[in-house]
């Protein structure tokens, strides 16, 4: 198990060998910093809590600086904790590179899917809509019917219907990665990813 | 866009000769069989351009048997061995969908 935080970059196509064209997603995973070790012993679980990007000097607290004080580390913006258990030589002030990861692996990887404000029935939850004709109006993009009439005489709760759609935590499962560039620490997913440009994202294997 | 710029750059192909649309092309595509590899020919007019970068493909249209017939290729493609341009087209359009209505002496186009 091993984990990176990384921006999404956006995205582009690569060609394999046989000149299939792969699509990819570009991600900045890294340099991610180890800043923090837990033990059962000292928290109750196990975690490695990792640090990435830098933010501006002003908007550190100072409280979370005497952390990365602490790891002679410069101060990072995100942390997150991932299971490194098969990872036992990492320690605090550690620097994570992409090649943690290899070509060909399968990984879970987590965003903020970007927002779509208020949708219908038909974008939000796939519905069909109506019939378009034969008679029709205002019935193209219509929900359908909400339930049943004087039992229950009540919408039962959870129905899928119209409302605010994305900017909610989406994970991928299966995830191949197609190309790992360590000196800049690029990892190329294969397919889209959650998020807009500049997101974070979580890759886990 | 920068960083999306250098990492397709060493995949972009140098050796692609310039043409535009309506140029008369012969694209030496790579056919994989099996085990064999062999070159196998598809001449016609440049139809189209469309994409930038490493995204970019060109359309080639030909009359075969009577039928006609669209291939569309990246053009930084490893699949194609090479492409030769064998007339230079005058058109006054970017994209030449008009000849797909025309046939015989209609959809000649002018050397330029």
């Amino acid at each position: 198990m091993a984990g990176l935080l990384g921006h999404k970059i956006g995205m582009t196509q690569i060609f394999a060998e046989n000149g299939v064209v792969i699509p990819v997603t570009v991600v900045q995973a890294g340099p991610c910093f180890v800043t923090q070790i837990k033990t059962k012993e000292t928290d109750g679980y196990d975690a490695t809590q990792i640090g990435f990007d830098n933010p501006k000097e002003k908007n550190v607290a100072k409280p979370k600086k005497g952390q990365f004080d602490k790891a002679d580390l410069k101060p990072l913006k995100y942390l997150h904790e991932f299971d490194f258990s098969d990872m036992t030589e990492v320690k605090v002030g550690d620097e994570l590179k992409a090649d943690i990861f290899k070509v060909g692996e399968i990984v879970k990887v987590s965003g903020i899917s970007k927002g779509k404000g208020f949708q219908g029935a038909v974008k939000r939850h796939k519905f069909s809509g109506g019939p378009k004709t034969h008679g029709q109006s205002d019935r193209m993009r219509a929900p359908g019917s909400l339930g049943q009439s004087s039992y229950p005489s009540r919408v039962y709760k959870g129905l899928k219907m119209a409302g605010r759609m994305g900017g909610n935590r989406l994970t991928l499962k299966s995830v191949e990665i197609v190309k790992v560039e360590a000196e800049n620490n690029l990892i190329f997913l294969k397919g889209s990813v959650p998020g807009g440009k500049n997101s974070l994202l979580e890759i886990v294997n | 866009m920068d960083v999306l710029h250098s990492v397709t750059a060493n995949q972009l192909r140098a050796d692609i000769p310039e043409f535009r649309t309506g140029d008369t092309l012969a694209v030496n595509v790579r056919v994989i069989e099996g085990e064999k590899e062999r070159i196998q020919v598809f001449q016609g007019v440049c139809i189209k351009r469309s994409g930038g970068g490493l995204n970019e493909t060109f359309t080639v249209r030909k009359i075969s048997n009577g039928v006609g017939v669209e291939r569309i290729f990246p053009i930084h493609s490893p699949r194609i061995a090479s492409i030769e341009v064998k007339r230079t087209g005058k058109v006054r359009r970017a994209k030449l969908y008009y000849l797909r209505a025309l046939k015989g002496k209609a959809a000649r186009i002018k050397e330029s």
